[in-house]
Formats: structure tokens, sequence, C-alpha cells
């Protein structure tokens, strides 16, 4: 058994300010249990009054070893561990890492995949914007923004399940394409929403974009500077905020994303109302790149026909002595990699979502690393919450938008 | 590889003579341990790279030496493009000088290994575990650190591996 070890002022002297130590300021928990940290997330505040003199955030609670386990699977079955990570962005997680894996073993994806892959990923950040929306309205006490946005995002989750069977957790992107074609319902299911989302983002921008006491909690707070963000290795909405104009859906094109028209929204003011309008924007801009992949989705084939890294389709394992091999091969032993590393990174709705992969020859992976956007994004928080009050540290969490399986992973 | 690297690269070697390897169009340097710092500080000044994307760590057990290589993946927005910079480690006590002073994010990535492949960063400002809690023993993520499994129980001998089974008890 391990002892429960009292907690002294010893282990953090050298993070928090002399003050604290003859105990003029306070040190105060919040978390791991509180409902603004968006998560089990332990930030311990040195306090002045109301106002915050350090933070340090401890993370670590959501920690399940997702990387470790990985490496004890094959390059398939170990695709199921990344739902787990960000679960606000599970299609996102899949996308990162199955191109990874088609990189490290060479493997070409058909249009028609690549078009879903768009869709669905686009999607994906849209719902993911949306809890990002509701739960920050939340926090500054707009409780209604809430219950919006979660239905739009059901929405998003009701064709999600309508292509994979499941809400949440999809697996559905393999390497070399996608589970399987998405049913004749898929189409009205998105066009329906690309017709209802604009005027409800106009709506949740009614409520909120020009509320007096909106801006009064968000205006010039947690101002986060250019010269910090790229310092701290801060990514996507956050880092476009604060007046650097980098999307890797731009500056280095996968999936085709060159062929869609869509802006990248940036601002440089670098506050948390900059933070807000930034990933407003991209709402719009994620619907335009939905839309426009959807009127031109290619027919054909939706997987690789590389029998060494896809499994043949149903059909053919009965007629097939190839494909009935191929398909018992691909299951029990997986397909090797090269014993070499690559890197591939995607832009998540929260930034860079990289994979290291290593290969080590065999059909299972020596390493796989997910350099996850939360993580560096949520280390720059000490930095930008000093001189706040208690109440903003919560709007400034959560306009850094973390989510704790991706930090903890 | 793209063609604007070719003169990092060249400069990389010139200074520091780092070997170059390139997999699927990616530009991996391998630098030595003393030379990291100064490879770092002259990437961010010179060529500007201002991000350092990713920095972790592959562990190549059984081999000894080196058993470990910090990957440092950087990133310049400026120019567009991307290099890796790797450092071998070897196994017994394996030890690198800090780079939280040329990039902050470092801070974070080199406490995460640490704690999870228990790589030492002489001059870090903060030397704690991050993500396992304190006390723990081992290094998760080192390939000899077992993943773990639960013992089965039957009815036959549940009792005796409920003995030593490691929950909550009380």
């Amino acid at each position: 058994m391990t002892q429960i070890e009292e907690v002294t002022i010893d282990q953090y002297k050298h993070l928090v300010s002399e003050r604290a130590l003859t105990g003029e300021t306070m040190l105060l928990n919040m978390g791991p249990q509180h409902p603004s940290t968006h998560g089990v997330l332990r930030l311990l505040l040195e306090l002045d009054g109301e106002v915050v003199i350090n933070c340090i955030p401890d993370i670590g609670f959501l920690h399940t070893g997702v990387e470790k386990n990985m490496e004890a699977k094959t390059y398939q079955k170990a695709e199921v561990m990344t739902d787990r990570l960000d679960y606000m962005n599970t299609m996102g997680n899949n996308l990162a890492y199955v191109m990874a894996v088609e990189k490290l073993v060479d493997l070409d994806v058909p249009p028609r995949a690549q078009s879903l892959r768009v869709i669905l990923v686009e999607l994906q950040r849209i719902a993911s914007h949306l809890v990002w929306l509701g739960t920050s309205g939340l926090d500054l006490a707009a409780m209604s923004m809430f219950l919006y946005c979660f239905r739009e995002r059901e929405q998003i989750l009701d064709i999600f399940e309508l292509v994979s069977g499941q809400r949440m957790m999809t697996t559905y992107l393999r390497p070399g394409g996608v589970w399987r074609d998405v049913p004749v319902e898929f189409e009205k299911a998105v066009r329906d929403f690309i017709k209802i989302f604009p005027k409800r983002i106009d709506e949740y921008e009614r409520l909120l974009t020009k509320n007096p006491l909106f801006i009064d909690r968000m205006v010039e707070i947690g101002h986060l500077s250019k010269e910090t963000a790229l310092a701290y290795g801060v990514t996507g909405p956050t880092l476009r905020a604060s007046g650097v104009d980098w999307d890797l859906r731009k500056k280095r094109p996968y999936l085709g994303y060159e062929q869609y028209d869509f802006n990248v929204p940036v601002l440089t003011e670098g506050d948390t109302y900059a933070r807000y309008l930034v990933r407003i924007q991209e709402l719009r801009e994620s619907l335009k790149i939905v839309e426009q992949a959807l009127n031109k989705l290619p027919m054909g084939p939706v997987r690789s026909d590389n029998r060494k890294f896809v499994p043949p389709p149903r059909s053919e394992i009965g007629v097939s002595m190839e494909a009935l091999i191929h398909h018992f091969k691909l299951w029990t032993e997986g397909f090797p990699a090269p014993d070499a590393s690559i890197y591939s990174a995607v832009e998540s709705p929260r930034g860079e979502l990289g994979v290291l992969l290593a290969g080590d020859g065999g059909p299972k992976p020596r390493r796989v690393h997910m350099r996850t956007p939360s993580f560096d994004n949520l280390s720059v928080l000490p930095e930008i919450v000093k001189g706040h009050l208690v109440a903003d540290l919560v709007a400034i969490l959560s306009s850094i938008d973390i989510v704790l399986g991706d930090i903890d992973r | 590889m793209e063609k604007s690297l070719e003169p990092i690269i060249k400069d990389l070697h010139e200074k520091f003579g780092a070997a170059h390897e390139e997999f699927r169009g990616e530009a991996q340097c391998i630098v030595k341990a003393e030379h990291i710092l100064a490879a770092l500080t002259l990437l961010r000044d010179t060529h500007h790279f201002e991000l350092l994307s990713s920095q972790t760590a592959v562990d190549y057990y059984p081999q000894t030496s080196p058993r470990f290589h910090v990957v440092y993946q950087l990133t310049s927005i400026e120019k567009n493009l991307s290099m890796q910079l790797r450092v071998p480690v070897n196994g017994d006590q394996p030890r690198l000088p800090t780079a939280a002073n040329v990039y902050k994010t470092a801070v974070w990535r080199e406490r995460e290994l640490l704690d999870m492949f228990g790589i030492e960063f002489e001059g870090h400002p903060d030397p704690r575990r991050i993500l396992m809690p304190e006390g723990t023993e081992g290094h998760p993520l080192r390939k000899d650190f077992p993943l773990g499994y639960e013992e089965p129980q039957f009815t036959f001998n549940y009792k005796e591996i409920d003995l030593r089974k490691p929950y909550a008890k009380e």
C-alpha cells in the first residue's frame, strides 16, 4: 500500500513567490473536481486577495498510458486508442494516426475516401467548437448557450452514428481509406445540417458577440502575445488569435484541402475575446468546406486495393483464396512497417496534432508519440493568468479550449 | 526533401558534424548531445525555426548505446519548413542539457521525458514528474517496463490471488 503523503509547500518552493512562504499570500487548490476546469485538472493558485500571482497546473489525472498501449498492438488495432485521446475530436485523431501509418508504409488513399474524410473531420471540428462554445458560455453564466450548442452537436453525432454506428468513438477512418462507404441517407443528413447551421451561428452571435456582459468578461483578459505563444508551442485558434497566420490545412495541405475555398481567420488582439471570435468564424469556414466537399464528392472505392495493408471486402473472401489469405494474415499478424520513423501532423480543432510513428520492421509500432495540442496550449496558462482575478481565470482557461484526455493521454 | 532545407542541413553539418538522413521526404539530422543546445539556438535565431513542435524520445531497447533517441521536431512558420533533430543518448544514466532556455515548450516536454523515459535534463527549472504521481517507481514508456495486466481469478484460487492483488481493500 502506498501511503498518502502530506503535501507541503516545499515541493512547490521554486514555483511560488517568497510571500507564499511567509503566509502573506494564500495557496488555493482549484480542482481536480471543479466544474470549470473542463476535466480533471488541478490548478494550484497563489492568491493575493482575489488576484492570481502564480498558477501551477497539475495534470496526469486522466493518464491512461495510451502511447504504451499502442506499442503493444498491431497498427490497425492501435487505432481504437486514438479515439480516447481527445474525445471531442475523435475523427481528427483517427485522421492524424491513419495518415501517419499511411506515410510510414507508403499507402495511397482513393479520392472518395479523401473527400469523405474531409467532410467528417470538418463536421467534427464544428462539433468540437460547439462543445467549447457551450461550455465557455456556461463558465460565464450564459446557460442557454450550452443547451443550444449541444442541440446542434447532437445532429453531427447523429451523422457519425449513421456512418460508423457510433456517436463518439467512431474509428471510422482506417489506414488506406475509411471503414465502409457511407449509407444513402448520409447526403441528406449533411445537407440538412448545412441548411440549418448558418442561422444557428447567427443566433449564437446575437446572444454573445455584442452582449455587453460577455464583452466585459472577455475583452483584454488573458492577453497572449505572439512571441510568448510561439515560445510555448501554442498552436491552433489560440495562436491565430494572437496574430500568427498558421493553419496546416492551408500551409501544408493534406487530403486535398488546397482545392477548397476557405479563409483562415486571424486576429491580432490575442485576448480571450479574440480567441472567441476566431473560433466562431471557424465554424462558418468549416461549414463552407463541408459544403464544397459534399458537392464534389467523387464516386469510386473508399478503400485502397493494396491487399498487403488493407483487408479485402467481405464479398471477395467467399470466392477468392488470396483474399481469404490476406484477410487472415492481416487480422492475425498485421502488416509489417519499415524500421524507420516519421512525423505527420494535421490541424485539429485545438492546434497541431502530430504523430511521431516509429516502426521496428514488425507489425507493431516501436513508438507512437501523440503531439497533442492541448498539452502545449495549457503550458502557457501560468504566463497569461498572472495578475487576473480568479473569475477571469475561468474565462481564460475555457478560451484556450483544453481537453484533458488530450493532455494526459 | 524540400530544396530550401538543404543550406540549413549543410550549415548544421559544417558547424556540428551532423549526419543527415532522409525518409519519405522528411529531413532528420543526428546531432551529438554536446551540440544540441547550440544547434537549437542556431536554428531558432538564424533559420527562423520559431516553434518546437514536439520533443519526445524513442527507446531502442535492448540496444544500449545509444539506447534512446531524443527527437526535436522543429517548425519554421516564416519559411513553412519543418525538420527533425535527433540526439542519441546512452542507456546508463541518460542525461542531456535542457532546451528550456531556447524553447519554453521544452519545460513541460522535458518533464514528460523525465517521467516517461527517465532522461534527466541538466539545468531544468522544474524537474518534477508531470503525468505519473510523485513516488512512482520506474519510467512507464521504457521498453523494459511491463505493460501490466490483471491476474485472472478462478473459483479455486480466488482467495489466494486476492491476497496479493494490488487494489484498495479498505
